[in-house]
């Protein structure tokens, strides 16, 4: 099910694997440990700090701040069809950082290191796969509900 | 403790390297790395080999290196870590020897890069970064460093020019090196009018990608003075890391482990920043070199874009940095770049430098980092 996370998968199998499954209904989630509470975005099975194993997914409330941020012109295979995206880092309210593209709401010109930015599940509507992503946007943006995943 | 030496140094000439296999660019660097130590193969009792797999359609290429040398049945391996290969090599090297192992030890590093076609060096590169979170944006390997370029200009007020007058230094002394990929000047006014790649990028912030490789030869302090009159030895290797993921770095104004790793080389070999002469630091982008005489200690943190605005790093300044033209304009062939420096660094260090020489040069640096920052490695080099 991971490999649903991306525009080119990478990690098709992961222990955070669901983590996809939630995004594709509109859910951003990090992870908690159940053995000491660290919680992080992104998400891990493991816990860096006292080594459990036994985590649990925390909802997040994609609220951040931009951390900081570029525009590539120059793309990678599998990337070339999107150029030039934005790419920017997000600090999380509910702590740990993500990386995604700028969305619709927020125009690259208005990018500022520090603003304050909604984080939105997304998903690729005209993939015949199930293509998700999640974007930086205007506080205030919302998710909407993504399209019936098409089975083929 | 007994000291470890380079008694060799041999390098080939970088770039789009159409004519030869990497075993034959590896062959032209460790032929005239044994000239000039005057040695012969039969010295030899190891060789470690620097090379970063993925862009070879040969596997193990420490196999093909070894055999086309002639030096089977001799022991190799291979070392990867990255843009700093090259160094991760002359450490297992000095550990090689300093364990009581081996006695001489030749380290090559080789890179044919140009096989392969930019789009997919840049996939392969960006997924340096991290592939579960990262990656899957298309994230790229100057698009990392543009964001630590970013980061860095919001904090320090550091501007695109000073980046680019890294750029103007390292083609300006890359003219005087005959190894290097590019041999021209470039005026600041064309480096700032090129191409854009990630912003706040352009295509002279970013080093090329070449083929090419470079030899060193270590050996014990025994061996080193009965077979050399010219050693040079490398008193100080530090190497640290930092996560791979940026997401989870405490700042991504500076790598923290080009800092760790330069504190441990700087005390292992009892020196100070101040006292380095001359530096070869991993310019792979301009904000890399202006991060690294931070992380370095060469100036304050957020003082790198005054520093190379006022000509510090120039021959004549504080500290010669990269004047042999750098990654930046000597083009950079990952496994090799590691290797390469530690040659600059013994030329330098010998006084056979010429048009390029720092004078009085005794103490020298190199700072080779893998990654965006992941590994650094900090090697110090003295002349007695």
């Amino acid at each position: 099910m991971f490999s649903w996370f991306g525009k080119v998968s990478f990690v098709p199998y992961s222990k955070v694997s669901d983590f996809a499954v939630h995004l594709k209904d509109g859910r951003m989630m990090g992870s908690r440990c159940k053995d000491c509470g660290y919680t992080t975005f992104p998400p891990r099975a493991d816990c860096p700090e006292c080594l459990s194993g036994n985590f649990e997914f925390k909802e997040y409330n994609g609220k951040g701040k931009i951390y900081t941020h570029t525009t590539i012109t120059a793309a990678p295979t599998g990337f070339e069809d999107i150029a030039p995206y934005t790419i920017a880092v997000v600090e999380l309210e509910e702590g740990g950082r993500l990386m995604a593209w700028t969305g619709d709401t927020l125009p690259s010109k208005e990018l500022k290191i520090g603003m304050p930015v909604q984080v939105v599940p997304r998903i690729f509507e005209d993939s015949p796969e199930i293509k998700l992503y999640y974007t930086v946007e205007k506080p205030g943006a919302t998710w909407k509900k993504a399209p019936a995943p098409h089975l083929g | 403790m007994s000291r470890v030496g380079i008694i060799g140094a041999g390098h080939g000439v970088f770039g789009r390297r159409s004519d030869a296999t990497v075993q034959e660019l590896a062959f032209e660097a460790f032929r005239l790395a044994i000239q000039d130590a005057g040695i012969s193969r039969d010295d030899l009792d190891a060789t470690v080999v620097a090379a970063v797999p993925e862009y070879h359609k040969q596997r193990s290429v420490a196999g093909v290196v070894q055999e086309y040398l002639n030096l089977n049945p001799k022991p190799t391996w291979l070392t990867e870590v990255a843009c700093a290969s090259g160094s991760a090599a002359i450490r297992t090297a000095w550990m090689a020897i300093k364990s009581g192992l081996h006695q001489v030890v030749a380290v090559i590093g080789c890179q044919k890069m140009t096989e392969l076609a930019t789009a997919e060096i840049l996939a392969l590169m960006g997924r340096v970064g991290e592939v579960q979170w990262e990656s899957i944006f298309g994230s790229t390997f100057p698009g990392y460093y543009a964001m630590f370029a970013t980061s860095h200009m919001h904090e320090f007020g550091t501007t695109h020019e000073q980046m680019l007058q890294v750029a103007v230094k390292n083609h300006f002394y890359g003219s005087k090196n005959p190894n290097a990929l590019f041999k021209k000047e470039v005026p600041l006014d064309k480096a700032m009018n090129s191409d854009p790649v990630a912003s706040p990028f352009c295509v002279f912030d970013c080093c090329a990608n070449a083929d090419g490789a470079a030899c060193v030869i270590l050996a014990d302090e025994s061996r080193a003075k009965a077979l050399s009159k010219k050693v040079v030895w490398l008193d100080g290797v530090g190497c640290a890391t930092s996560s791979m993921s940026v997401l989870r770095r405490p700042n991504l104004v500076g790598l923290p482990s080009a800092a760790e790793a330069a504190k441990q080389a700087y005390h292992m070999a009892k020196v100070t920043s101040k006292d380095v002469k001359v530096a070869e630091v991993h310019d792979c982008f301009t904000i890399a070199e202006i991060m690294a005489y931070e992380d370095l200690g060469f100036c304050k943190k957020g003082d790198g874009g005054k520093f190379i605005e006022e000509k510090r790093s120039y021959i004549g300044g504080d500290v010669a940095v990269n004047v042999d033209g750098g990654l930046k304009a000597k083009g950079h062939p990952i496994g090799a770049t590691g290797v390469s420096m530690a040659y600059e660094i013994v030329k330098q260090l010998r006084g056979e430098c010429g048009a390029r020489q720092v004078p009085n040069a005794d103490i020298g640096l190199t700072h080779n980092v893998g990654g965006i920052g992941q590994y650094t490695f900090v090697h110090l080099f003295r002349r007695d």
